[in-house]
C-alpha cells in the first residue's frame, strides 16, 4: 500500500446522496482478476451515455473540475462489499473522498487501499460543495498526521476522525496482513481453547 | 455484567487487542466465491504464503454463473476465466470447492446453512455483503472486502473495531399475506438505507421467534441494506432442529454437546443496547420499493411520499424509476418478475410461490424467472413437483446462481423495464443498465406475475375461497 501523509489538491464535486458501490463500479465490470484498470469504468453508467458516449452532464466529464479529491453527498459507498469500488476510485486518481457519512464496508476497504475516507459534518459538506462549484480552482489541503482539512479560500480548517491504528497504517504504508502475520503465535494459542461447537 | 448475544460471541472470538479499540477477531468459517477472491490469492502468492487454515474456508461459484446449461462450458469469456481462476486457486491452495456441476453448488449464503456449515456462535465472513444472512443462526456474520479475504486466508483472523449494538424488537402476529421479506423492508423503510450504519443488529420479539429459519435468513440477509454490518437472532429450538442432521453438522453426542453450548447464546435480561427500536407485527403491510435504494419502501396500498423538503437525490431516484411523488404502485404493469437471490431462493420461498400459482398462468406481459438458490434446492423442488407447477404457469425455472439479482451474469433486466424482484437491492442498474427494480416478497412477486401488474396480495388472498 502507498503511504498517505498530506495532499494538496483541487476537488471534484459530486453532490448526490446515497451513492452505492453498484454506481461506483457496476457488477458487470467486476470480472477482472487483478486490481488494476477499474478506473476506466468508475461511475460507468453515469459517466457514459449509450454507445459509450461521455455524458456531458456528469462531473467527471466536465474539464472545469479536476483533482485527487472527490467530494460526495452523504452516505457514500453503501451496498455491495466490492473492494473494486475503492480500487476504481484509486485507479482513476482519487486519494481522498470527502463526505458527511460513509458506509462501513466501503470505509474499511478504502483504508486498506490508501484511499482516505474523510468525514465532515453535513453543514460543512454543503458549504464545501457550494464553494467548489463557485470556484473550481479552490485548493484543499489534507494533513493526515494533524487530522485536518484546510480550505484557505474558505478561511476554514476542520479536523476529522480516523481510527488510530488505520492512521498508523496509512502514514507508513503498512497493511493489516503484515501485522497479523506477526501475531501467528498468539493466534495459535487462542485456537487451543476454541469451543468445540464452533470448530 | 449483563451482556448482549453479540457481545458474548464477539468476546469469545477476540484473540488480542491492538491499539485504539482495534481487536484481532478470530474467524471460524470463511466462504469465498469467484468475484471477490482472485486478487486475495494473488496477494498470498506475492507474499509467498499459503492458506493458514484451509479446512475453515469453503468455496463456490455463484455470481458469474449462467443459470441455464450449467453442464456446458460458460460461454462468456471473462466469466469463464473468473470461475476457472477460482477452481485453480482452490486446487493450488488446498481448499474445498463446490463449483459448477457439484451437487452442493449454489449461492454462498444458501449453501452454508443448508450444509450445516453455518452454526450458532460462530464468526463467519465472506467477500460479500449479504454474509449477514448467516446471522439467522446466532452468528456474527458479515461481509468483507478482498484485502480482508486475503487476511483471513493468511491468518484466519481480521482486525476489527467492535461495532455498536442495536436491537430491533417485533412483537405480535403478522397479518395474512405478510411474510418475513415485508418485515425487513418495513424496518429499512423506517430506519433508512443508512440508519444501521456502525451497528450490529439483534432481531428479537415474538414475531421473530415464530419465524422459520429460512424466514429468519431473509431478515438477517438485508441487514446490510440499512447499513448495518450484520444482524443476528438468538438461536433456539427452531435453529437446533434446522441444523440437526445436516451434512457438516455435529452428529450424536457431539450434537448434544453443541446444543448445550448454543443454549448459552442469548441476550441477558438487563443487557444494554446503544440503540433500540420496537415495532408491532400487525402494523406491517406487504411492502414494495418505489425508489433506488432499499430504504425507499412503502406499503403496497400506500402512495409514494411527497416530502416538502424533497432533495435532488430523491427526485433523481423517482425520475430513474419513472414514478411521480404521490402516486400508487398498485395496479402498475410490470415487465419482469424475478424470484431468486440469497434473500428469497430457498425451499420455503419456492413452495410459497408454487402454492399461489398452482393451477394459474402468468400474465402475457410478464417474463418470470424462478432461480433456486442451490443445486440442492433445485433438486428438492423437482422432487416436490414444483418445477411442473412453474412450467404450467409459464415461469422459467432455472439452475442455481445469483442470476438477475446483480446484472453480472447472462440474466439481466433490459433498460427501462420494470422488474418486481425478491432480491435485495433496487439500486440504479443493479439488474442491468437502466433496469428498474421494485423489491417485494415472494408472495407479492407471485401475485404480480399472475396479474401482470403490482398486486396487494391481501386483496387476492381474501377473494380466494379458503
Amino acid at each position: 500500500m502507498e503511504k498517505f501523509t498530506t495532499l494538496v489538491s483541487r476537488a471534484v464535486p459530486l453532490a448526490i446522496e446515497d451513492i452505492d458501490t453498484d454506481q461506483i463500479i457496476p457488477a458487470r465490470f467486476l470480472k477482472a482478476t487483478t486490481r488494476e484498470g477499474f478506473g476506466d469504468n468508475l461511475f460507468r453508467d453515469w459517466r457514459y451515455l449509450p454507445g459509450d458516449v461521455p455524458n456531458p452532464d456528469f462531473v467527471l466529464n466536465d474539464a472545469t473540475y479536476t483533482g485527487a479529491i472527490l467530494v460526495a453527498g452523504k452516505n457514500f459507498g453503501m451496498g455491495s462489499s466490492r473492494e473494486h469500488a475503492a480500487w476504481a476510485l484509486y485507479d482513476y486518481g482519487f486519494r481522498v473522498v470527502i463526505s458527511s457519512f460513509f458506509a462501513d464496508i466501503f470505509r474499511g476497504n478504502s483504508l486498506n487501499n490508501g484511499l482516505l475516507p474523510l468525514q465532515v459534518d453535513d453543514d460543512f459538506l454543503r458549504k464545501l460543495l457550494h464553494a467548489i462549484q463557485a470556484n473550481p480552482e479552490l485548493e484543499l489541503t489534507v494533513d493526515l498526521e494533524a487530522q485536518t482539512l484546510t480550505v484557505p479560500a474558505m478561511n476554514t480548517e476542520v479536523s476529522f476522525e480516523i481510527d488510530p491504528y488505520k492512521k498508523t497504517c496509512l502514514l507508513n504504508g503498512f497493511d493489516d496482513i503484515d501485522y497479523l502475520l506477526s501475531k501467528a503465535d498468539t493466534i495459535k494459542k487462542y485456537e487451543e481453547q476454541r469451543p468445540i461447537a464452533v470448530r | 455484567m449483563a451482556k448482549t448475544l453479540f457481545d458474548k460471541i464477539w468476546e469469545q472470538h477476540v484473540v488480542d487487542q491492538v491499539e485504539g479499540g482495534t481487536e484481532i477477531l478470530y474467524i471460524d468459517r470463511h466462504f469465498i466465491h469467484e468475484v471477490t477472491s482472485p486478487q486475495a490469492f494473488d496477494g498470498l502468492r506475492r507474499r509467498g504464503i499459503g492458506v493458514a487454515r484451509p479446512g475453515q474456508t469453503v468455496a463456490t461459484a455463484d455470481h458469474n454463473v449462467p443459470t441455464k446449461h450449467q453442464d456446458q462450458p460458460i460461454r462468456e469469456k471473462l466469466s469463464r476465466f473468473q470461475v476457472d481462476t477460482l477452481t485453480q486457486n482452490c486446487a493450488d491452495f488446498g481448499l474445498e470447492l463446490y463449483g459448477l456441476g457439484h451437487p452442493y453448488q449454489g449461492i454462498v449464503h444458501v449453501i452454508g446453512p443448508e450444509l450445516g456449515i453455518t452454526r450458532p456462535g460462530m464468526t463467519i465472513v465472506c467477500g460479500d455483503s449479504h454474509t449477514s444472512t448467516h446471522g439467522a443462526f446466532g452468528c456474527i456474520a458479515f461481509g468483507i472486502g478482498t484485502s480482508q479475504v486475503e487476511q483471513v486466508l493468511a491468518t484466519q483472523c481480521l482486525l476489527q473495531v467492535k461495532p455498536k449494538r442495536m436491537r430491533i424488537t417485533i412483537d405480535g402476529e403478522l397479518r395474512e399475506g405478510v411474510v418475513s421479506k415485508d418485515i425487513i423492508l418495513y424496518i429499512i423503510a423506517q430506519l433508512s438505507a443508512s440508519g444501521g450504519t456502525g451497528y450490529f443488529v439483534e432481531y428479537a420479539g415474538s414475531a421473530i421467534r415464530s419465524l422459520s429459519m429460512e424466514a429468519r435468513m431473509t431478515i438477517c440477509n438485508m441487514s446490510i441494506e440499512m447499513g448495518a454490518r450484520g444482524g443476528l437472532i438468538a438461536p433456539d429450538k427452531t435453529t437446533f432442529e434446522y441444523v440437526r442432521g445436516r451434512e457438516f453438522a455435529p452428529q450424536g453426542a457431539a450434537f448434544a454437546e453443541a446444543v448445550a453450548y448454543w443454549e448459552t447464546l442469548y441476550t441477558d435480561e438487563d443487557a444494554v443496547f446503544d440503540q433500540e427500536y420496537t415495532y408491532r407485527a400487525e402494523d406491517i403491510p406487504p411492502m414494495v420499493t418505489y425508489g433506488t435504494n432499499p430504504g425507499m419502501g412503502i406499503g403496497v396500498h400506500q402512495t409514494i411520499p411527497n416530502p416538502d423538503d424533497s432533495s435532488a437525490s430523491f427526485e433523481k431516484s423517482l425520475q430513474y424509476m419513472g414514478f411521480t411523488a404521490g402516486e400508487s404502485l398498485e395496479g402498475k404493469p410490470v415487465d419482469y418478475v424475478f424470484i431468486g437471490s440469497c434473500t428469497n431462493s430457498r425451499m420455503e420461498d419456492l413452495r410459497q410461490v408454487a402454492a399461489y400459482v398452482e393451477g394459474r398462468r402468468k400474465a402475457d406481459n410478464v417474463k418470470v424467472m424462478v432461480v433456486p438458490g442451490s443445486r440442492q434446492v433445485r433438486e428438492q423442488a423437482i422432487a416436490e413437483g414444483l418445477d411442473i407447477i412453474f412450467r404450467e404457469a409459464g415461469f422459467d425455472f432455472r439452475e442455481a446462481g445469483c442470476s438477475a439479482c446483480l446484472g453480472m451474469n447472462e440474466d439481466k433486466v433490459p433498460k427501462g423495464a420494470y422488474c418486481v424482484s425478491t432480491s435485495n437491492r433496487n439500486f440504479e442498474g443493479r439488474q442491468g443498465p437502466g433496469a428498474r427494480t421494485i423489491l417485494a416478497s415472494p408472495l407479492t412477486a407471485a401475485a404480480t406475475a399472475i396479474a401482470g401488474h403490482i398486486v396487494d396480495v391481501r386483496t387476492v388472498l381474501q377473494a380466494q375461497p379458503a
